[in-house]
């Protein structure tokens, strides 16, 4: 077998197929969640900057105002997540693909999960206890 | 002919008369000499050629009697082996069969045709590229027909419904056109590539054969089809006309319904 260790420095050792499915569904949830998204932040934009006096209105009583309610809270929610997630595994691509050393490849992922744990945590926590009543 | 000694390997001595009809065109040829070069460097060739002439034609002319060192492979000569990719005017193309008269100049302005090696594959020389990384991809999805039970007595049938299914993927003749002309290859040589993708296509969509599971789960991994960025590249590349990208679309498929 010593012909198949010549210098082939870009093909590492093939690892045994792990039976997962995870880069499918993160496939799939890709194409979900951009279609999804598309509604959810065309939504967004539209209210917030085009709807009665757009950007000019938007103040602390009218986020407070739309935060009453479930469902505003449920679309900021699902809008918080599903761009996240959907950014942090475009991102997770793309580092798989240009990192060229492993070490590099282990940071980046690292740092990437960490921001996106930080950011999905932080984002949630204020919709969920937001209080319009603050006092100041 | 004195110089015959001292010639490298391939010269066959002077330059025979230019043909008539024939135009002087610039070739300009990246290349690597591993015993002197450090780097790869361009170098121009004045080549007199026939716009009918083949870009392989060219390069005859230049190794037979410019330079006896220039190194590329070249085996049929006919698109049939695949030998000859090379990347022609930054485009993945076989060499045998591009002509001059597509890459001339319009209005008789002067030409230069620009020859790389293929990328993404480690450089022996000049044009010359080790194999080895394409050839590993295409042997990891077994191209071969894996069957259980009891061989048949007489022939495997086949509905000719069934057979035109995989008909476009029989078409690959391993140039590695498409493979080295893929943006995601040339930045991760681990992900499988569009050719090695092309033969397991051939044979998970063939009813003859019974591998079909485990070669979607080869491809089902991080390496595997989901790592294709739809960039049709390979398509464009593609010197049989294999639609490569809608090959492993299939494959994806195949894999997101469980179904062949």
């Amino acid at each position: 077998m010593s012909t198949l260790d010549l210098a082939a420095p870009r093909s590492p050792r093939r690892r045994q197929a792990r039976r997962s499915n995870f880069e499918l569904y993160s496939w799939l949830f890709m194409r979900m969640s951009g279609l999804l998204l598309i509604v959810l932040v065309l939504g967004h934009l539209f209210i917030m900057n085009i709807l009665d006096g757009g950007v000019h209105r938007i103040n602390f009583a009218f986020v407070a105002g739309r935060w009453s309610s479930p469902f505003w809270q449920f679309w900021d929610l699902s809008m918080l997540w599903l761009a996240e997630l959907h950014g942090g595994n475009g991102l997770r691509t793309v580092i798989n693909d240009y990192a060229r050393k492993d070490a590099t490849r282990f940071w980046l992922k690292i740092l990437l999960y960490t921001s996106m744990a930080l950011i999905l945590a932080l984002g949630s926590f204020v919709i969920f206890t937001f209080d319009p009543n603050i006092s100041g | 002919m004195t110089t015959t000694e001292t010639a490298p390997s391939g010269s066959r001595g002077s330059q025979p008369p230019a043909p008539p009809g024939s135009v002087t065109i610039t070739v300009r040829i990246r290349r690597f000499n591993p015993e002197f070069d450090d780097e790869p460097r361009w170098q121009d060739f004045e080549v007199p050629a026939l716009p009918s002439d083949r870009v392989l034609n060219v390069l005859h002319t230049i190794k037979w009697y410019m330079d006896g060192s220039l190194t590329f492979r070249r085996s049929c000569a006919h698109g049939i082996c695949g030998s000859d990719a090379m990347r022609i005017n930054g485009v993945n193309r076989l060499a045998c069969k591009v002509l001059v008269k597509d890459l001339l100049a319009a209005n008789g302005k002067p030409t230069t045709i620009t020859m790389e090696p293929i990328k993404g594959l480690p450089v022996h020389k000049d044009l010359l590229v080790d194999m080895e990384p394409f050839f590993e991809a295409f042997r990891a999805v077994k191209p071969y027909l894996m069957t259980t039970g009891h061989e048949p007595t007489r022939e495997r049938v086949q509905s000719v419904a069934d057979r035109a299914r995989f008909d476009d993927t029989t078409k690959c003749i391993l140039c590695a056109c498409c493979t080295t002309s893929c943006p995601v290859y040339w930045t991760e040589g681990s992900y499988f590539g569009p050719a090695a993708i092309v033969n397991a296509h051939r044979f998970i969509f063939d009813s003859r054969d019974e591998g079909a599971e485990e070669r979607l789960d080869i491809l089902n991994d991080v390496d595997g089809v989901w790592r294709c960025r739809t960039t049709f590249n390979c398509t464009d590349a593609c010197p049989r006309g294999i639609q490569v990208t809608k090959a492993i679309q299939e494959v994806k498929r195949a894999l997101l319904f469980k179904r062949v």
